[in-house]
C-alpha cells in the first residue's frame, strides 16, 4: 500500500516537474507546478511530515500559486524564439542536468550510510504533528523562527518597493497624472 | 519505503529543476524552476529527517519554504517592474552586465 502511494505520488511529482520546463505557455507552467506540489505533499504525509505537508499545501498551492498566476496573467503570454542564444544550448543543457542527477545519485548511493537501505528510525508518537512542530518552532527555534518572520516582512516590503509605479524620469510627473485621468 | 528512493526522487526533481533554469529563458518559468529546485531539497532534507527519527529536519522544511516565499515575492516584484518599463522578458536579452 505504502509503495502505491509513493510511486503515485513520485510519478506525479516528476510528470508535473518535467511539464513546468517542457510547456511553452508559461500560464500552464504555473498548473504543472500546482500538480507537484500536490503530489509532493502528499509523499511528504508519507514521510510523516503532516504539519509540512498541510503548509505545503496552504502556503504553496494556496498563496504562492495564485500570486503566480496573478503575474503569469498579467505579464502575458510570453513566446520563447527559437534560435539558440549560445550555440547548442539544447543539446548541453539536458547532459548538464543528466550530469548533475548521476552526480548526486552516486553521492547518495556511494555513501554507504546502512541506514538508508532500510525504514529508519522507529519514529515516536505524533512526530510531525502539529504538536511536536509547534513545541519546537517556540521553543528551540524561537530565534530562527523570529527571523524568519523578519524575512519575510522585509521581502514583503521589497516587493511593494520594486513593484510600485513610480514617476518616469523621462517623462515629468503632471504628464502621467494628465494620462492617469483621461 | 527505503530512504534511498526518496533521495534518488529527489535528485531527479532538482536535476529537472536545474535543467529547466539552463534551458529555459523566460525569468517566470525560471522562478518556477528554481521553487522545483528547492522542494526537492525539502524532500531530501524529509526524507533524512524521517530515517534519523529526529523531527528538526521539518523545522528546516519550513525555514526553506519561508525563503522560498521570500524569493517569490521579490522576483514577481522585479518582473512586474520589468513589464512596467518594457524590458524584454527574456533573460537573453538582458546582457547588460555581461561586460
Amino acid at each position: 500500500m505504502e509503495q502505491v502511494a509513493f510511486f503515485a505520488g513520485a510519478i506525479g511529482a516528476l510528470g508535473g516537474a518535467i511539464a513546468v520546463i517542457a510547456l511553452r505557455n508559461p500560464f500552464y507552467s504555473v498548473l504543472a507546478l500546482v500538480v507537484h506540489l500536490f503530489s509532493l505533499a502528499g509523499l511528504f504525509l508519507l514521510l510523516h511530515a503532516e504539519f509540512v505537508a498541510a503548509a505545503q499545501v496552504v502556503v504553496y498551492a494556496g498563496a504562492v500559486m495564485v500570486l503566480y498566476v496573478f503575474v503569469a496573467a498579467y505579464v502575458g503570454g510570453f513566446e520563447e524564439p527559437l534560435w539558440d542564444a549560445i550555440p547548442g544550448q539544447r543539446i548541453l543543457a539536458p547532459l548538464v542536468a543528466g550530469a548533475l542527477f548521476i552526480e548526486l545519485s552516486v553521492a547518495v548511493l556511494g555513501s554507504g550510510l546502512k541506514s538508508l537501505g532500510t525504514e529508519g528510525a522507529t519514529i515516536p508518537v505524533g512526530f510531525g504533528s502539529p504538536e511536536a512542530v509547534g513545541r519546537l518552532l517556540l521553543e528551540r527555534f524561537l530565534i530562527p523562527f523570529e527571523a524568519a518572520s523578519l524575512l519575510l516582512l522585509i521581502a514583503a516590503v521589497g516587493a511593494v518597493v520594486l513593484a510600485a509605479r513610480r514617476p518616469d524620469p523621462e517623462r515629468p510627473l503632471e504628464a502621467d497624472n494628465v494620462e492617469g485621468a483621461a | 519505503m527505503d530512504t534511498t528512493w526518496y533521495l534518488v526522487l529527489s535528485a531527479l526533481l532538482f536535476a529537472t529543476g536545474a535543467g529547466g533554469v539552463l534551458i529555459r529563458r523566460s525569468p517566470l518559468v525560471i522562478l518556477l524552476c528554481l521553487e522545483l529546485m528547492l522542494n526537492s531539497a525539502n524532500l531530501a532534507l524529509l526524507a533524512f529527517g524521517r530515517n534519523l527519527g529526529n523531527a528538526d529536519a521539518q523545522i528546516f522544511a519550513m525555514v526553506v519554504m519561508v525563503v522560498a516565499a521570500c524569493e517569490v515575492v521579490v522576483g514577481l516584484g522585479l518582473i512586474v517592474a520589468m513589464y512596467r518599463r518594457r524590458i524584454p522578458l527574456d533573460v537573453d536579452e538582458n546582457r547588460g552586465l555581461r561586460g
